[in-house]
């Protein structure tokens, strides 16, 4: 617009060019801002450390079934016993191996926890970017409506759905997808009404490209940064919520491992023995941690990005 | 006439040799920057963006911006050396002996303060020994010397319920409130209309001349300059390159760049060829050896590249620094520049619009509005902001689909909506955006944007098929083909408008809307994509629906003028009509406010007035 505009963005860029001295871009990477973003975010110490412990967490629900010394249904001692030679860390509340238990059952915490996370995100994704996009009457009614599922606790929602229709796990990626859904679509709302303002959104309705090719070719690419950060926040919420519906009874059914039952199955005893409730409790709070800290390392390279790297 | 010769008194402004670099590294933002500004005398300070103009301005109020720091020289301010100060004085000095008129005051007045605050703020800030009475006095003064009203009800608005030329005269009652000695004018009438800027410019001029106070104007704009300036320093890249009594700066200017230049600036005053200058000034850190201009410069000789030139003195206070200035005056002036081709206007009509009104939900934007673009024709739409101009541009090309009338073309009638056009009509009608910072999208190469485009209007070949002519899209438009790896922020502002004009061709349309596609560019860019948009016509058989509220531009593209103020076109006719012999009163008025070097030196009378 104003002439000036383009003098200072000049000048700054110059001036930032030349302290930093060449382009912090990579090449290949420049199409691909996602991967940029990742690969800046890598730099951070607190990204490092986030990773290392999602590393750490997954290879533990990953291969500890492969490793677990018992099968997790197996008796080794009398209930509540504690460490032995034998039961590393004791026998829980029915005298099964609290180790081995707690070794098997991350894995379903883990998928159950992703797959919802990425069935909320896309629902969300879609709703977020169609409203921003529409504008009008479809903006307000998808925006108002979004308002009324976020207004329900997410918690509530899931144990009402899981109690109407039975313990199925696909029912649980659902409802916690469905919870993340609402969340999502504000914030990539507010992300894409900025772009659905820029003239390459109105240079491709004039040659007549698709809505839903302007929605994913062209708004969706300039919205990573803020999606990326949206997959790592609500990934640390699914970890707890699927957690949390498992330790209400809710979620897998005994006799199987499963972190959130665990806790749940050996609250009585915690005080004759305490593993087999601190054990899956730190490995749900570890996780979490780690994912929190990936998604703030993320959010920060984003931050910079959008300062620096637009023009 | 400079006043230096008039009155030999102390210079209000006194640089010598400045330095700014960037902060822990010896590459200069600015160097060896001097210049005397006298009482009442105005300088323009002249240059392409990037070129240092606003950090030498800055600089003149002790402000250094973030990254850079002064590295050397002296600016004294009324006999006051700034490096002396300490930070509070210069907080004393800024406002109170030196001050500034911003470019947007849009952006510069508080919008939460009503105009009176923030004129008393001022007050108070630097005339604390003044009374309360004496502080309204002068602030209704203030107010009346910029010819704003100064009762009651006029201090008790806010920003918003100004215009924008209201705002920045209250910006330049602000600026002169406290009696200055010097003034540092930062573009500040880019954002205006040009009836809004011939008046904020004299009152500028009127004020400076009646309170003896000496201006910095800084500005990209040639023509304004010309009319306001006593004395003009042309920068580039981050020296003066000439300086000179504006007369012979405009006139009979020695250093290659100010001939290129002024040789890339549009007049009303005749139909010239605008010429651009070729590549791009090198930013701090990437400047060549010797002088910078040589790989720009025709003239350009082993010496050149070796070392900066020094500073010649032409007398009158004319220098420049340039090592062949006889062999550049020998050369032909800069108005060599010549006539611009007649050229074959088609007789079938490509456009045309019946009877358009469009509304903006419940206001009614476009009246009646009636136009032809014929076969090769370029037909400029001009007007002032809110005339509606873009909004027409909008529904002949289906953005904007509120409108009621006929837009046909050839002889089909084209629905409201891009969406809902035949993919002909679509690709028939290209539109190029004003600004092509926003038109492209960042995440997408300037290979995938054009091949996209064949995509959707060609029976696109296989990859290899798709990647020539991606080639061929680009040639057209001067680039390389290799800039089809590039993302749109490695590129220029010029260099994306052509990428911009290049996705266009790509459709091989009939017509092609331009909306301000050079407002954005500097003057020696905008020559050069209006060069460009000349041959394409030729070679394509292009017509031009080109928008713009710059007169001088017309004159030199367009052969047909369609004039609009408010929704409604007021005068139409051949291009030399309309600035021979304009016939609304309108057309006079715009014509006669809009700046031009030509009439500022005197070598033509002003159109009608």
């Amino acid at each position: 617009m104003s002439t000036d505009q383009t003098v200072d963005t000049a000048v700054d860029l110059g001036l930032e060019g030349a302290i930093e001295g060449s382009a912090p871009t990579h090449e290949e990477l420049r199409g691909h801002q996602w991967l940029w973003i990742l690969r800046r975010s890598l730099a951070l110490t607190r990204t490092r450390i986030g990773v290392g412990i999602v590393i750490f967490m997954v290879a533990i629900a990953v291969l500890g079934p492969l490793v677990a010394p018992h099968s997790p249904t197996e008796f080794v001692g009398a209930p509540n016993s504690g460490p032995s030679s034998n039961a590393l860390f004791g026998a829980d509340a029915l005298g099964r191996d609290v180790f081995s238990r707690w070794l098997h059952g991350g894995l379903t915490v883990l998928w159950l926890s992703a797959a919802a996370t990425a069935f909320g995100i896309i629902l969300g994704t879609g709703v977020g970017l169609v409203a921003a996009y529409s504008r009008g009457w479809l903006d307000d009614l998808l925006m108002r409506g979004n308002d009324v599922f976020l207004s329900f606790p997410a918690i509530i929602f899931v144990l009402l759905a899981v109690t109407a229709i039975g313990p199925k796990l696909w029912l649980i990626v659902l409802t916690v997808g469905f919870t993340h859904a609402p969340r999502v679509a504000r914030v990539m709302r507010g992300a894409g009404q900025e772009i659905v303002e820029r003239d390459f959104i109105k240079a491709a309705e004039v040659v007549g490209e698709k809505r839903w090719r302007i929605v994913t070719g062209e708004l969706l690419p300039n919205v990573t940064s803020p999606l990326l950060v949206e997959i790592g926040l609500r990934m640390t919420y699914s970890i707890g919520l699927v957690a949390g519906v498992s330790f209400l009874g809710f979620g897998l059914q005994p006799p199987t491992a499963d972190w959130g039952l665990m806790i749940y199955e050996n609250r009585l005893s915690i005080s004759v023995q305490p593993w087999a409730v601190f054990l899956p409790v730190l490995a749900i709070g570890l996780l979490t941690v780690g994912t929190n800290l990936v998604t703030d390392g993320v959010a920060r390279a984003a931050i910079g990005l959008d300062r620096g790297g637009e023009s | 006439m400079s006043a230096a010769e008039a009155t030999p008194r102390p210079a209000s402004v006194d640089v010598e040799d400045l330095r700014i670099a960037l902060t822990g590294t010896d590459i200069d933002v600015v160097d060896e920057i001097a210049l005397e500004i006298y009482p009442g005398e105005v300088l323009g300070l002249v240059g392409e963006s990037g070129s240092g103009k606003t950090t030498v301005g800055m600089a003149l109020l002790g402000h250094v911006r973030r990254g850079g720091a002064v590295g050397g020289g002296s600016i004294r301010i009324d006999g006051r050396d700034l490096s002396a100060l300490s930070q509070g004085d210069l907080r004393k000095l800024r406002g109170g002996t030196v001050s500034y008129i911003p470019q947007d005051p849009g952006t510069s007045l508080n919008p939460a303060l009503r105009i009176g605050t923030q004129l008393t703020e001022i007050l108070e800030a630097h005339a604390t020994s003044m009374t309360a009475e004496q502080r309204t006095a002068r602030l209704r003064e203030a107010l009346e010397e910029v010819a704003l009203p100064s009762d009651d009800t006029f201090l008790k608005r806010y920003p918003h319920q100004l215009s924008g030329g209201q705002q920045q005269r209250v910006a330049i009652a602000m600026a002169f409130a406290n009696r200055p000695r010097v003034i540092v004018c930062d573009e500040p009438t880019t954002g205006l209309d040009v009836t809004t800027q011939a008046r904020v410019l004299e009152t500028v001029r009127d004020l400076c001349r009646s309170h003896q106070v000496a201006a910095l104007y800084v500005s990209h704009d040639l023509a304004v300059v010309a009319e306001l300036a006593d004395r003009v320093a042309v920068m580039y890249a981050g020296r003066i390159v000439e300086s000179g009594p504006r007369e012979r700066m405009f006139s009979a200017p020695r250093h290659p760049y100010t001939r290129r230049l002024l040789r890339a600036v549009p007049d009303i005053a005749g139909k010239r060829t605008v010429v651009g200058i070729p590549g791009h000034a090198a930013l701090p850190g990437n400047r060549p050896e010797g002088c910078f201009f040589h790989p720009r410069c025709e003239f350009a000789q082993d010496d050149c590249r070796k070392a900066f030139p020094p500073v010649t003195d032409l007398g009158a206070a004319h220098q420049v620094r340039c090592y062949h200035i006889d062999q550049v005056a020998r050369e032909a002036p800069p108005e060599g520049a010549g006539q611009a081709d007649a050229h074959q206007i088609g007789a079938n009509v490509v456009l045309a619009v019946q009877s358009l009104d469009a509304h903006y939900g419940s206001r009614h934007t476009l009246f009646d509005i009636d136009l032809e673009v014929h076969h090769n024709e370029c037909l400029a739409l001009v007007g002032e902001s809110g005339s509606g101009k873009t909004t027409l541009a909008r529904c002949v090309s289906g953005l904007h689909k509120d409108y009621t009338g006929k837009v046909r073309l050839g002889d089909d009638v084209l629905p409201q909506a891009a969406r809902s056009r035949s993919n002909l009509a679509r690709r028939q009608i290209q539109y190029v955006f004003q600004n092509p910072y926003a038109s492209l999208n960042p995440r997408r190469t300037v290979g995938q944007a054009i091949a996209r485009q064949l995509t959707l209007f060609e029976a696109a070949g296989g990859r290899g098929e798709v990647g020539r002519k991606v080639s061929e899209c680009l040639e057209r438009v001067a680039l390389s083909s290799s800039a089809a790896n590039r993302f749109p922020d490695q590129l220029s502002g010029g260099e994306r408008q052509r990428v911009a004009i290049a996705r266009a061709l790509a459709a091989d349309p009939k017509l092609l809307v331009c909306d301000e596609v050079t407002s954005a560019l500097d003057v020696s860019v905008q020559a050069a994509i209006i060069e460009l948009l000349g041959k394409l016509r030729e070679q394509m058989g292009l017509s031009l629906l080109f928008i713009t509220h710059d007169l001088a531009l017309i004159r030199t593209i367009a052969d047909r003028v369609i004039v609009m103020t408010d929704g409604r076109i007021v005068e139409q006719g051949t291009t030399e009509r309309i600035f021979t012999a304009p016939s609304a009163d309108y057309t006079r008025k715009l014509l006669a406010n809009t700046p031009s070097i030509e009439v500022a030196l005197g070598n033509v009378t002003a159109p009608a007035s």
